[in-house]
């Protein structure tokens, strides 16, 4: 048991995980942060996607403790209000997906995508997203989405949602 | 909880790593990016009684580019490589096989020095370090040794470092003047380990080839050099009949592996392919960089 100061969405948050407790059991667990899903458990579907010091990241493939002293953001985190963020919503909009389960790691990794690369194309998404898996849609719905939020943040719409906020910039990187 | 039980240690310097090492030996595992280690341990198929993670350890990450090589420190991240204009500008090889590593949250991990100390043979990294001749700087309690890329590939997932042994730094050669590179693999979907993949480097000068360099990953249990067809392009001038018989002779003697992913004819196949395919677009490029 190691003790660990971490923020959250924002939040300074403490624990006390065991070596081998990861980053996604750690957020789910300890803090009750279910909106990131675990689907394989071992780094391939993506599911469990969360931004770690502005970087995408797969929460299952990081121990908690090397979580410690770093910057967070879970699904939760997009909009803290309780609406949507700007990609949530362009995937709302889009009928993005069905089930839901890949829907928090699909939605991070495009946050911390678009973030770094607000003009990216239909393939640079495709790629971009190509690490997360989706059983249900066939993918194309998906990318509709992200290319629908990254035209939105192009040219903000007046008359869009009044409550889509502004996706968090992402915090500065390690290097 | 998904991973073993394990002790943990969290080194803050090379010497303090080397240290633990030396103690524990076989029952350590070096914890870098951990897109292998953990995938390992959530799996089973790995069970440390302790992990020296050296995420800490920040004298192992960066790029330096110093007397005619580009050194990299182990724990530098794939991201940071991908990212960085010295690798772009002196190791086209490199900065050409880094994208094509897992999928972008991986290489936000994923480190320069665990893929190669993790040594998969089907691995993008292995081949570049294979086809370059890089070397690997180890770190251990009698001092620092240097063992050049032909000997640091021993077999499946295992390296010449010794147990008490640290991986610290990979040097690879700068590309001189009329280089030109291709990464290429064959891969059932994107982010896929290759089912084979090619390294290939060619150096032109005065139109012909004076240094050829092809190193298969996922032939074997190591990444594998093309010798015969090396010796036969040197020398020669780039054309598609030489080409055609560079790929005969680089797939000619190969015995690859045959799994779910494809048989062995198949991969000698794609093999001979991919070494068409690379030495043109390496003749392509070469022009460039003068």
């Amino acid at each position: 048991m190691a003790d660990i100061t971490l923020r959250v969405n924002g939040a300074a948050c403490t624990g006390s995980p065991e070596a081998r407790k990861t980053l996604a059991d750690f957020l789910r667990d300890d803090l009750n942060l279910t909106g990131t899903h675990l689907g394989c458990e071992h780094g391939v579907c993506g599911a469990c996607t969360v931004i770690v010091d502005g970087r995408a990241v797969r929460s299952c493939l990081m121990l908690a403790v090397q979580a410690a002293g770093s910057e967070v953001t879970t699904i939760e985190g997009l909009a803290p209000d309780g609406g949507l963020g700007t990609v949530q919503q362009a995937m709302w909009d889009s009928h993005s997906f069905q089930c839901g389960f890949c829907t928090p790691g699909m939605v991070m990794q495009a946050v911390a995508f678009l973030g770094d690369h607000p003009d990216a194309d239909e393939r640079q998404i495709r790629e971009a997203l190509s690490g997360n898996i989706c059983r249900c849609t066939g993918y194309q719905s998906i990318i509709d989405g992200v290319l629908l939020a990254a035209e939105r943040s192009a040219s903000p719409d007046p008359a869009a949602p009044p409550n889509a906020s502004p996706d968090p910039a992402p915090p500065n990187r390690e290097h | 909880m998904k991973l073993p039980p394990v002790d943990y240690e969290a080194p803050r310097t090379v010497s303090e790593a080397v240290e633990l090492l030396a103690e524990h030996e076989d029952d350590a595992s070096v914890l870098a990016g951990g897109q292998s280690l953990i995938p390992l341990l959530a799996l089973r198929l790995a069970r440390p009684a302790v992990l020296i993670d050296i995420n800490g350890v920040t004298e192992l990450s960066g790029v330096s580019a110093a007397d005619g090589c580009v050194a990299i420190g182990a724990m530098t991240r794939e991201y940071v490589a991908e990212e960085s204009g010295t690798v772009t500008d002196d190791v086209p090889l490199l900065a050409a096989a880094l994208p094509l590593i897992g999928h972008e949250a991986i290489r936000s991990r994923g480190t320069v020095g665990g893929s190669l100390a993790h040594a998969d043979p089907a691995a993008e990294l292995p081949a570049v370090a294979r086809a370059l001749d890089a070397e690997f700087v180890v770190r251990g309690p009698s001092g620092e040794r240097v063992i050049p890329a032909a000997e640091w590939f021993e077999g499946y997932l295992t390296t010449s470092r010794r147990p008490d042994e640290l991986l610290t730094e990979v040097r690879f050669p700068a590309a001189g003047p009329g280089t030109g590179v291709s990464f290429q693999e064959v891969a059932r979907r994107h982010g896929d380990f290759a089912i084979v993949g090619l390294a290939a480097s060619l150096t032109l000068s005065e139109g012909a080839i004076s240094d050829a360099r092809l190193a298969f990953a996922g032939l074997s249990d190591v990444p594998v050099r093309a010798g015969d067809a090396e010796d036969l392009l040197v020398g020669e001038t780039p054309s598609a009949e030489l080409f055609e018989e560079a790929a005969r002779r680089a797939t000619d003697d190969i015995d690859p592996p045959a799994d779910l992913h494809g048989s062995a004819d198949y991969r000698k196949k794609a093999a001979a392919a991919l070494v068409r395919r690379s030495l043109r677009a390496a003749a392509d490029n070469a022009g460039e960089r003068q």
